[in-house]
């Protein structure tokens, strides 16, 4: 469109330039033409907006059985933990024809975890999860930016993508952290804390129990009806107070500022791995056994 | 093209040299402090749009905060404000027959609402102080949830709640000091009989905006001090 | 018609008094206009200094000219000075100021002592922001985002935004001004639809700073009081939401780059007919455009925010709404295409810069339209491209529209001429250097090199070295009018009434117009760009 107009544009100039003699047209207007020229464009506009929103909508759309990786960024770098485990620090592996949702947290301010090979862009905000999936299609090694600007090191903050085919993946993933899989560091901590005391695995506790909560409806005494996502689970921790189930008392203690970010991560992880059906975490035991004392283990 | 010759004024001595008559000069007036006041609207809404959107999240602990505020203080300066605005209206209603006695006793009257209502506010300030509900390193929020004696009060949402009253009424507040100063320089010229049946526009164009500030805490006083009060 | 052929100077706004008193006290919109003239060229200079060593830093992959931090400071405080010291004001205060009252027929505009009060709030908010800048400089980025701003950068936030707080005010009283002044103060037979359409575009760029600027302003005492009272508004470790402060400031930096282009549209409304020698193509369609543009205007805030976390359907509906404001951006283009088709087309400096304006506005314009589109909004976004699409519209438009104005009405301004070879030459430099400047970085987004970045990953630097180069060119450029103005208000040819045989009432009173403006009110009876009746250059220059 931009190509027609310029040509017209230079047609007109030139073919009508000021010569002797000649003198302008006044020409006052034309309604009919005014309205085409609206109309047209606002068709071509709803189709581009159309496509746009057709490609985002699936961007914005993790496939249930996507690989979970959490993210959580700082002032200034990326840090990643594999479902399986595996920690990382500004770079991610991950194998090739895999879908991969990333949850993200900040722990400072504002970032966004940017892959121009992907197509994929996402800010991360502080306080909550947002999420971001992709599926790699080519071995390689790709750039990740950050792209908010979050102080000194913004343009610091880079690292990089390793698309591995499969057999290599799972060479690596072999080779990697003998820390546990995220959801058994997540039951760990759930008993240290002492979560288990009122989170059983029966109905019997004083908090409600958790197997099977995960991405269910939940019913709150105040009536709404909210479905128990990350960040959900994230607020519940955080600030039990803003959202009570319905039939449960208000006593669950505050956890804000007793857990960093990668321990509710882990939290969510094995939360996940309470649910029958097999969408959670691959490793960890799914089940906590009911009156379990909290256990000496370290905690990261 | 034709031409006019510039146009015989009444030689009013208001009208100023670029207007063509003071029926002009008295519309240009009006619709510049309309449009004033539109922008008032935008700059409050802000602030409005903020605590609406965390009053909607945080309902409970906004509803705890705000029943600590005093609400007879309250009550009573909706009325004191109220009451100004009609000595204003009075005010006009003088000036627009001449009287210029009568002019100067309602502005009078209406400053010393405006002052009254500033000092009320002074006084539920203070008291804000003492209870350690300024937002800031000493600020502490004791009490818990309306209906649940068991729940305390979050504290980062009461403090959202007092930072958004502070900063509205603070600027609520703000508004009403710069009218007490324009009030008071329209008495001064007013009991120099500066305003006439031909000529008060000033004084109209400040009881709109007199009116305006009152309508503001008209909006403020159910939005802060009302929620969820059950007596 | 007076010609120039005159020997004794006859009185006119600028000699009517000597002195600086009668400068800095004057009430004269003319002499208002000049003021803020000389003000938003000293903050463009500025502006222009800290581009330069971004574009410097840019030449090389690594950080070696700057430190981190101090580039930081250089692009956030370039952004704050271009737009709200040198963009927001520029046509409006010094164009605008200068013509709206001449063009509807007035002596003055409605409040004249306001329109001081503009000029000094813009001087002092400057004061501040370049006492701040002097004094440590802020680096939050012109976007403030929160909790950065509020809660971890360690440079002066609070001056700035106070800074900004202020000067915001001396828009929203010129857009007052503007407004009554329109409304109630044009001269007999003057009606809305023989309205110059700069007029129709002033009246809506009035409308949108008077409704939105407040918004800004709230939300940077906000701002403010958050970070000097460790509040949590914005801050979700207490309690706050970073994402209200991005609606609030959105909510007004979007209408704002309305406030920024309207005027040049506008500007280059008069241009394009002038030199075509025909009325302006649909008069009624090019003024509801202005119109529907400021409206809309206003809706489409959060597609700046297409990442940022907000929920799929609110999105899509922004989305929806920003192509909306597309189509009266295209009708104007259609119609100044259509107005030149069949005209008699002069290739006059200002002609030029338009001819730039539109070319340029349409490759800026037609990013946009990529960016609406959520899909490759996500990947195009806080890159490179996104800094290439707004350039384009703010330099390539809005600079190109301020200086296509300022050429064409310098003779009504001061009297004289510019050099027209000399004038010719800039806008070709501008052009080339801009395109030079820019359009690399087209690509550089696409390729994803993301923005704010004092240091690149090495495949990035031909394409910064390419930029560079054009911004050096484009310096030059600008620079040049400086001095051709300057010189010709000593040397230039003494400039006739009409000098360009346009249309409008400021084109019926002398160059320079006398300090009422009119020796005689005019009485107006005929239609706008009423172009077949009006003689072209040569004839009225014949005198003279």
């Amino acid at each position: 469109m931009s190509i027609a107009i310029f040509t017209m544009i230079v047609v007109f100039a030139v073919r009508y330039r000021r010569r002797r003699g000649v003198l302008a047209e006044q020409i006052e207007g034309s309604t009919a033409l005014e309205v085409t020229w609206s109309v047209i464009p606002l068709f071509i506009f709803v189709s581009i907006f159309l496509w746009g929103a057709m490609i985002y909508f699936k961007e914005r759309t993790p496939p249930r059985s996507a690989t979970e990786v959490y993210v959580v960024a700082k002032q200034w770098m990326w840090k990643l933990q594999h479902e399986e485990g595996q920690r990382e620090i500004n770079e991610l592996h991950v194998p090739v024809g895999r879908d991969v949702k990333m949850i993200l947290t900040s722990q400072d301010v504002i970032h966004s975890f940017y892959v121009p090979a992907f197509r994929i862009k996402q800010d991360v905000l502080p306080g909550r999860y947002t999420t971001a999936w992709f599926r790699p299609t080519k071995a390689g090694i790709y750039h990740l930016f950050c792209a908010e600007y979050c102080g000194s090191q913004h343009s610091g903050m880079i690292g990089q993508v390793v698309v591995l085919e499969p057999a290599q993946y799972e060479a690596w993933l072999s080779g990697g952290a003998a820390s546990g899989s995220m959801a058994s560091n997540g039951q760990n901590i759930f008993q240290q804390l002492g979560c288990s005391t009122c989170h059983r695995s029966d109905t019997q506790g004083r908090g409600p129990t958790l197997i099977g909560l995960f991405g269910k409806p939940v019913q709150l005494e105040d009536g709404r009806v909210v479905t128990a996502d990350e960040n959900y689970i994230r607020e519940s921790i955080l600030t039990p107070g803003a959202k009570i189930v319905s039939g449960f008392k208000p006593i669950m203690p505050v956890f804000q500022g007793l857990v960093s970010e990668e321990q509710l991560n882990a939290l969510v992880a094995y939360l996940k791995s309470l649910n029958p059906s097999p969408s959670g975490a691959a490793g960890g035991p799914t089940v906590v056994p009911s009156g379990a004392k909290p256990q000496e283990t370290k905690v990261q | 093209m034709a031409d006019s010759p510039i146009a015989v004024e009444h030689h009013n001595p208001a009208l100023k040299h670029h207007f063509v008559d003071m029926e002009q000069q008295r519309q240009a007036s009006s619709l510049g402090m309309w449009l004033f006041l539109a922008t008032e609207i935008m700059f409050f809404g802000g602030m409005f749009c903020a605590y609406l959107i965390y009053r909607y999240w945080y309902f409970p602990d906004f509803a705890a905060a705000s029943s600590s505020l005093d609400i007879t203080l309250g009550t009573v300066n909706t009325a004191v404000l109220i009451c100004s605005s009609l000595t204003v209206v009075m005010a006009v209603s003088a000036a627009q027959v001449g009287k210029r006695q009568q002019q100067v006793v309602y502005l009078a009257l209406t400053l010393v609402l405006g002052l009254a209502f500033l000092g009320i506010k002074g006084v539920e300030w203070t008291s804000k102080f003492k209870e350690h509900h300024i937002p800031g390193p000493t600020f502490n929020f004791e009490g818990s949830l309306p209906g649940h004696p068991d729940q305390p009060v979050d504290q980062h949402h009461a403090q959202l709640f007092f930072s958004l009253y502070f900063a509205m009424t603070g600027m609520h507040a703000l508004h009403m000091v710069i009218g007490v100063g324009i009030f008071s320089y329209l008495l001064y010229h007013a009991w120099k009989g500066a305003y006439t049946p031909e000529y008060h526009t000033p004084l109209e164009n400040s009881g709109l905006y007199w009116h305006f500030v009152d309508i503001v805490w008209i909006y403020l006083f159910p939005l802060l001090y009302l929620i969820d009060r059950k007596k | 018609m007076a010609t120039a052929a005159i020997t004794a100077e006859r009185e006119n706004y600028l000699n009517q008094e000597y002195g600086i008193k009668s400068w800095l006290l004057t009430v004269d919109h003319k002499r208002i206009a000049l003021l803020y003239l000389l003000t938003i060229t000293f903050f463009f200079f500025i502006g222009g200094f800290f581009a330069l060593l971004i574009r410097l830093e840019l030449l090389t992959p690594a950080g070696d000219l700057v430190q981190a931090d101090t580039y930081n400071k250089l692009f956030t405080m370039h952004g704050q000075v271009m737009i709200f010291f040198f963009l927001i004001p520029s046509i409006p205060a010094v164009l605008g100021n200068f013509l709206v009252p001449l063009m509807i027929g007035a002596k003055d505009l409605a409040f004249p002592r306001i329109n001081l009060l503009s000029w000094y709030l813009l001087v002092a908010g400057g004061i501040l922001m370049l006492h701040c800048m002097l004094t440590g400089g802020v680096d939050t980025g012109w976007t403030f985002y929160t909790p950065f701003s509020t809660a971890f950068s360690n440079t002066k936030v609070i001056e700035a935004g106070l800074a900004i707080f202020i000067s915001g005010f001396s828009s929203i009283l010129t857009g007052l001004n503007f407004v009554v002044t329109i409304h109630r103060m044009r001269a007999p037979g003057m009606t809305w639809n023989r309205l110059p359409l700069f007029i129709w575009a002033h009246y809506a760029t009035s409308i949108i700073q008077l409704l939105g600027t407040p918004v800004i302003a709230v939300t940077l005492v906000l701002v403010v009081l958050e970070r000097a009272l460790h509040l949590g508004i914005f801050d979700p470790m207490r309690g706050g939401d970073p994402l209200l402060f991005q609606h609030l400031f959105w909510f007004y930096s979007h209408p704002a780059v309305y406030i920024m282009i309207l005027p040049s549209m506008g500007v280059v409304t008069e241009i394009v007919p002038c030199f075509s020698r025909k009325r302006i193509f649909g008069y009624k369609f090019v003024a509801l455009s202005s119109i529907s543009i400021a409206v809309f205007g206003f809706l489409v805030w959060a597609h700046h925010m297409f990442v940022a976390g907000i929920s799929l359907y609110a999105a899509l509906i922004f989305s929806a709404l920003s192509y909306l404001v597309a189509v009266p951006s295209a009708v104007k283009v259609f119609n100044w295409t259509a107005t030149m088709y069949k005209g008699s087309i002069t290739f006059s400096t200002p002609m030029l810069y338009a001819f730039g304006f539109i070319g340029l506005f349409l490759m800026g314009g037609l990013t946009g339209l990529f960016l609406a589109a959520l899909g490759i909004d996500v990947h195009v976004t806080d890159t490179y491209f996104v800094v290439a699409h707004f350039h384009y519209i703010m330099v390539g438009g809005a600079v190109m529209g301020y200086l296509a104005g300022m050429h064409f009405w310098w003779p009504k301004i001061s009297g004289r001429m510019y050099p027209e070879s000399l004038g010719r030459l800039a806008a070709v430099i501008v052009f080339l250097g801009f395109n030079l400047t820019f359009f690399p970085q087209f690509i550089l987004g696409y390729l994803g090199m993301p923005r704010r970045y004092w240091q690149y990953p090495p495949e990035f630097q031909v394409l910064n070295v390419l930029s560079t180069a054009g911004s050096t060119i484009l310096a030059v450029g600008y620079l040049l009018p400086m001095v051709y103005f300057l010189w010709s208000m000593r040397y230039g040819k003494v400039a006739p009434d009409n000098p360009w045989g346009a249309s409008g009432l400021e084109w019926m009173t002398t160059s320079p117009p006398p300090t009422f403006n009119f020796d005689r009110a005019p009485v107006v009876d005929w239609e706008a760009y009423d172009y077949e009746n009006i003689p072209a250059p040569q004839e009225a220059r014949s005198g003279g």
